[in-house]
């Protein structure tokens, strides 16, 4: 075998393992962010602060008894939990999660496969996504399940259109369809990036892009597919075990696909706010640094008993985390990375600021929403994006 | 490499157009023709047209077939139900079916020249930029009339679709 499958069979291992293990961490980050805010602790039993929740979470969906109603549709059923995390599985394989670079003499990226139509390759294969969710609501012969299905269909169908409208217009800018080159085109500082570069920032296309990507991946406030006061799961009512959590993790798995999709097409992808040479490569040392810092003077002012172990421990790995950064020999692939991840993480987190904080769409809403003013919002952005690229 | 990957989308291709038509409920009729897009945006792909491979899934296996099954939801089609064929239909099935195979063969073999074999990778005009360029200078007026043809398709679907005024 040549160097080239074995390179490119490590990194999907890698990825894929970093992937799901980020994904169950999501969760843990999501209950807490969400109990914070509204003034609980969040999970706190599994583990210091809970952080061995997301195992226990696992073993108890693995070990679950799997249940197959005697009325589903059986081929349909069992497909429709596949074809949802496998779709959502592929779409990350074509996300550069930093620059090209060399390991043990060998250049490689730090992504699966650089396509040269990588953002159509990405539309295609979420709008390949729907099917997971409209077969597992009807293939369950349950009519929760089947109002689910149909709203998520239509839900999706609708809100595909201003999502690529508003992807097309920082392509215009950029001139390309690879997702490397997206980013290399923006690089530089932060007036660089499609968000506000010239000739027109594209501000109203990131955010028609970040309300699309809430409704593709059913999350709050478009979460009507699985609206639990009306529809009791909607479309995974009758699925439990490990399919159950299968659709559990497309939906998390398609929110980091929307997040790095709106890190590499608007926001500069793994390039600093400001150049190397003006000290950006100290930033994420003084960010652990202070929150090293932060945790040690908590560790020394217990609040409650456990604190003086756990924070400072936790202040400990900040503190050796600043360290590595400003080693030399990492810097190369850990800052695109560390942006890549501040990046995305930042959108991550306004995903879980939204469910915690707004409420639930009905449903002529969303569709009124989605076409008399997302669409064209979205179109006029695209035209006048497009008279300003051509003009200058 | 690419011959394997060939053999085995083209009988995922065939076998899933049988199931569309061998299929009794309709749902299953249109996961098997989502399969037959599907793989044929593998072909595109293998000969090279990797613009056009992305297009089909986007729009055949994406959008298109997304309404099928969306409308199959909606009005929640059940199986239908398998009648005696009729003494017409066992008689000339089979002969009607091979006639149509062998004039299909015999127009393909008449078309297209002996010893020009399709090469994988062979299409260079796939990429985005070519067929994009294509679109605007060679085939600038179909393809504004086609738009045309679309925009009057989508005024006669609100036309249809409006409700009646008193």
């Amino acid at each position: 075998m040549d160097a080239f499958v074995v390179i490119s069979l490590i990194k999907a291992a890698v990825i894929a393992f970093v992937l799901l293990t980020a994904v169950a961490y999501l969760q843990w980050v999501e209950r807490k962010v969400i109990a914070h805010i509204q003034l609980r602790m969040g999970p706190y039993r599994v583990g210091p602060h809970g952080l061995l929740q997301p195992l226990a979470d696992v073993i108890k969906l693995i070990t679950k008894e799997d249940m197959m109603p005697s009325y589903v549709n059986k081929p349909i059923y069992l497909l429709a939990p596949f074809i949802a995390v496998s779709m959502s599985l592929l779409s990350i394989a074509v996300i550069p999660f930093g620059p090209t670079i060399s390991v043990a003499g060998y250049q490689t990226g730090m992504q699966l496969a650089d396509l040269n139509i990588g953002v159509l390759y990405i539309l295609a294969v979420s709008s390949m996504g729907v099917y997971g969710v409209a077969l597992a609501g009807w293939a369950s012969n349950n009519k929760y399940a089947l109002l689910g299905g149909l709203r998520s269909s239509a839900q999706m169908i609708s809100y595909e259109i201003p999502m690529a409208l508003a992807i097309a217009s920082p392509l215009l800018i950029s001139n390309t369809l690879s997702l490397k080159e997206l980013v290399a085109t923006q690089s530089g500082s932060v007036l660089d990036w499609n968000v506000l570069h010239r000739p027109f920032p594209q501000i109203i296309a990131f955010l028609i892009f970040l309300i699309a990507g809430f409704a593709e991946t059913n999350r709050v406030p478009f979460d009507l597919p699985e609206a639990e006061n009306e529809l009791v799961a909607g479309f995974h009512t009758e699925y439990s075990s490990m399919k159950f959590a299968s659709f559990f993790m497309a939906e998390y798995l398609n929110m980091v696909t929307v997040s790095s999709l709106a890190t590499l097409l608007f926001l500069g992808g793994w390039e600093a706010p400001w150049p190397a040479a003006k000290g950006s490569n100290l930033i994420p040392s003084v960010i652990f640094l202070v929150a090293g810092l932060t945790a040690l003077y908590h560790a020394a002012h217990p609040a409650r008993r456990m604190d003086k172990y756990t924070l400072a421990a936790f202040g400990m790995v900040f503190l050796a985390l600043a360290g590595v950064f400003v080693l030399p020999i990492v810097q190369s692939w850990l800052l695109p990375l560390f942006w890549f991840c501040a990046k995305a993480g930042a959108i991550l987190f306004a995903f879980m600021w939204v469910r915690g904080t707004l409420p639930r769409f009905r449903y002529d809403q969303l569709m009124s929403f989605a076409w008399k003013f997302l669409f064209p919002v979205a179109m006029l952005n695209l035209l006048v994006t497009s008279f300003l690229v051509a003009w200058f | 490499m690419d011959l394997i990957l060939f053999l085995i989308f083209a009988i995922i291709a065939v076998v899933s157009a049988v199931n569309v038509v061998v299929q009794t409920h309709p749902i299953s009729s249109a996961v098997s023709l989502i399969g037959v897009m599907g793989s044929l945006a593998v072909l595109y792909l293998l000969l090279g047209a990797e613009f056009i491979a992305a297009a089909q899934v986007i729009v055949y296996a994406g959008a298109v077939m997304v309404l099928f099954i969306f409308v199959i939801l909606l009005l929640n089609a059940g199986a239908e139900t398998k009648r005696g064929r009729s003494f017409m239909v066992q008689l000339l099935g089979v002969p009607l079916l091979i006639a149509l195979l062998g004039l299909l063969a015999f127009f393909v073999s008449r078309l297209f020249p002996r010893g020009v074999s399709v090469r994988f990778g062979g299409f260079t005009g796939g990429t985005a930029q070519a067929v994009g360029k294509a679109l605007f200078t060679t085939y600038l007026l179909p393809f504004e009339v086609t738009s045309l043809l679309i925009l009057i398709a989508i005024l006669g679907a609100i036309v249809l679709a409006r409700k009646e005024l008193d």
